[in-house]
């Protein structure tokens, strides 16, 4: 039905040349020139109009880092949205005190990992908490659950900037995932012959890493599990599923407690490649309202493609027309709505 | 006759029972605006200017011509927009008569604009350094006796070119006023000293991921110049040391600032041994400066050292204060007395001596330095010059100065 079911379906009907296949060539082509820019050195003329290979290269790759962050972040806000109908505003205040408890056991203890969990354990505890003391209470009506979301979000904004003051923090990342990675792309020859390898900082090789395995987990739980087969039905009909004898508040304190445990690994994670300030938390609440906008409400698949889309845009934008960067994200906003006004990945109601 | 002598008699103790009230608030305080970013990106910023402006007003034991000095707070989010509705308020709603701010390079433009509309209101700069400020289309109630970002670069061209050995230099700074004004500074020595920039980036302020920037950077600069401030500059650094930069850095005033070398974290490996140039020097062993710093530590919450901004809003306000004292403390006259006794104001900083030009820009000793690491661990910036006496036109003849045209992305250029 959708424009991205057609190349599947059409393609098994076989016979001419479809317009499944088109784009099935379309996608090949557009893969080819990828591997070619990546893989290739460069002509000089390349070089001149998009500054240095390795300029370009590395905006895709911190592109693609960034976007792994971003869905950490708005896969917790879109499951939560998917099930609850519960816009959570205080969505970045999670990611943001994630990041500041983060901060303080790792100073504490000297033992970044143990900061991590704490990051997602504490948070998941908050989401539970804020889940039955909250959001239980105002079940069913959206717009009340989320004004008092953004209350949350300024109250708490306020409690974090008394606590830690305005400040900027680095939390500080172990000895084994500093330094920087050669990757097998050449970027450049130099006069003598040899080439020059791009090199590519360690750590935000793991932060990717630990988007996908964390991404595939969810996918899997949703799909594997019967917890995940639950918070499925949920998302279709929640009535139905009540009905059919589910303590759908557990459904939702689950999801919840995920959701929200995902936000705060996602500040640690994100305070230690980049920083811990007052304002975080609006900015990545704004970068995973546009994420899920344009992948699809309540569907991780849609915030996987939305965080890709957007890490891309906004690093490719600052690299090559930084001032107006930050357009280009809204731009892609802006024609979804327009074409496509359930996001990428969702589903017409 | 009795009558009316008994009228007068109960009108004057009327007037004796109220008028008291009124009395006391306009006689014996004086209301002074402080402007500073109290959030956004440049919150430790504005603290600390708060400190340094403090650090002034305890000097004179909150008092000047015998009336209280009472601060009024404003706060702005470095955004030209968000100055202007703080200094509106203060001066709209407060009714302060004297204004101590901004702290960044747009505002102080902003603010520059909004002077003009509010004649019988002084304006005095915190720490914005945008050039345009007071050398183009000047207000005639905005006083700056902080100098501007292209003054605090004066020797750095010189010295990274001369005694550095550094030919190409490649730029990252944020992308609006007062960077451009810094960078002007750097270039206008580096360039003529016959060293190439090929290469300059522009960010936008609060910019969080800076990896790609740094790697469009080319790879065959002898150093990166970088002018970022407050968590700007924190991720940049760090960003830089986690992905293995190799090239070494000069730093623009605000980046090797107090602000910036008091953060945790491995940031500390890239900074020590970056030249910079500013209005102070951490290890500056003059005895005012000393002074100043014990003072300076009383506030609560004070760095090891002062940063640029407590100094700035330090001399400024301290300014303020020394012209109201001039005058007794008396703006009945929308401020006239008082601003002619700042334009012609000349007094000892803990850096040295202070006068302004006729655009009321400020004419004082810079300092060029280099960041080491102190005996207790902190990071410092080491005096290694001092430069007497810079002048906007930096020693230049002003009609050829204006000749260089207005700063921006794109002047001055070399590649």
């Amino acid at each position: 039905m959708s424009l991205l079911d057609q190349p599947s379906s059409s393609s098994l009907s076989g016979g001419g040349t479809t317009r499944g296949q088109a784009w099935g060539l379309v996608g090949l082509l557009a893969a080819a020139v990828m591997a070619w820019l990546v893989f290739a050195v460069w002509p000089d003329w390349l070089n001149a109009i998009l500054i240095s290979k390795k300029a370009f290269v590395s905006a895709i790759l911190n592109g693609i880092t960034l976007a792994g962050l971003y869905f950490l972040v708005a896969s917790g806000f879109t499951l939560i949205f998917g099930l609850m109908r519960n816009v959570n505003l205080a969505h970045g205040s999670l990611y943001l005190l994630g990041a500041y408890i983060g901060y303080e056991v790792t100073n504490r203890t000297g033992y970044w990992l143990l900061g991590v969990a704490a990051g997602f354990a504490v948070l998941a505890i908050v989401g539970v908490v804020m889940q039955v003391f909250v959001f239980r209470r105002l079940e069913g009506d959206d717009l009340r659950q989320t004004l008092v979301s953004i209350g949350i979000s300024i109250v708490a904004a306020d409690l974090m900037l008394a606590v830690w003051a305005g400040g900027t923090y680095q939390i500080a990342t172990p000895e084994w995932l500093d330094g920087a990675l050669t990757l097998p792309i050449i970027t450049a020859v130099r006069s003598n012959g040899v080439s020059v390898f791009l090199t590519y900082p360690l750590y935000r090789v793991v932060v990717l890493a630990a988007a996908i395995v964390i991404g595939v987990g969810l996918w899997l739980m949703l799909h594997k599990t019967r917890v995940g087969m639950m918070i499925r039905a949920g998302v279709d009909d929640r009535a139905m599923l009540q009905a059919s004898g589910v303590n759908v508040h557990a459904v939702f304190a689950i999801v919840f407690a995920v959701g929200a445990g995902l936000a705060g690994f996602a500040g640690v994670v994100g305070g230690s490649a980049l920083s811990v300030a007052p304002g975080e938390d609006v900015r990545y609440l704004l970068a995973s309202l546009v994420v899920v906008i344009v992948g699809g409400m309540g569907s991780i698949t849609g915030a996987a493609i939305g965080a890709l889309l957007i890490g891309l845009a906004e690093q490719i934008g600052l690299v090559y027309f930084p001032t107006y960067g930050i357009v280009l994200t809204f731009v892609i906003m802006v024609v979804t709505l327009a074409v496509r006004p359930q996001g990428i990945m969702g589903k017409a109601r | 006759m009795r009558m009316h002598r008994r009228t007068v008699l109960a009108l004057a103790v009327f007037t004796g029972l109220t008028a008291p009230s009124l009395a006391l608030a306009a006689d014996d305080t004086i209301k002074i605006g402080l402007l500073a970013t109290f959030e956004g990106p440049f919150t430790v910023l504005g603290e600390d200017g708060e400190r340094g402006a403090m650090t002034a007003v305890a000097e004179m034991n909150g008092t000047v011509a015998g009336k209280k000095v009472e601060i009024v707070k404003g706060s702005s989010d470095a955004s030209p927009d968000s100055a202007v509705r703080a200094a509106r308020k203060l001066v709209e709603q407060d009714g302060v008569k004297v204004l101590v701010g901004p702290l960044s390079g747009d505002e102080g433009i902003a603010v520059k604009d909004y002077a003009k509309t509010q004649p019988n209101v002084t304006f005095i700069n915190g720490t914005s350094a945008a050039q345009d400020t007071t050398l183009r289309d000047p207000a005639e109630n905005f006083f700056r006796f902080s100098t501007d970002g292209a003054q605090w670069m004066a020797g750095l061209g010189t010295y990274a070119f001369n005694d550095k050995g550094y030919k190409k230099v490649a730029t990252v700074a944020e992308d609006y006023s007062f960077p451009y004004t810094q960078v002007f500074g750097f270039m206008a020595e580096f360039c003529k000293a016959g060293g190439h920039v090929p290469s300059k980036s522009w960010v936008p302020i609060g910019n969080k991921d800076f990896s790609s920037v740094i790697a469009a950077i080319p790879e065959d600069v002898d150093a990166i110049y970088v002018a970022l401030g407050g968590a700007d500059a924190v991720n940049f650094l760090t960003q830089y040391q986690q992905g293995g930069g190799s090239a070494p850095l000069i730093g623009g005033s605000i980046t090797v600032d107090q602000t910036v070398l008091t953060s945790k974290g491995k940031l500390r490996d890239v900074l020590k041994g970056t030249p910079s140039a500013g209005p102070t020097a951490d290890t500056n062993d003059a005895p005012a400066w000393k002074t100043f710093v014990e003072a300076y530590k009383k506030q609560p919450g004070a760095f090891p050292s002062p940063s640029l901004f407590a100094h700035g809003y330090y001399v400024d306000m301290k300014a303020t204060l020394l012209g109201l004292d001039q005058v007794g403390g008396d703006v009945s006259d929308g401020g006239k007395k008082l601003r002619d006794a700042l334009s012609k104001l000349s007094f000892d900083t803990p850096t040295g001596k202070v006068s302004l030009d006729k655009n009321r820009n400020a004419i004082a000793d810079i300092f060029l330095t280099e960041v080491t690491e102190g005996a207790d661990g902190n990071l410092m910036n080491k005096l290694v010059k001092v430069v007497p006496q810079v002048n906007q036109t930096l020693g230049i003849p002003e009609d050829e100065f204006m000749k260089l045209g207005a700063v921006n992305r794109d002047n001055p250029s070399c590649p």
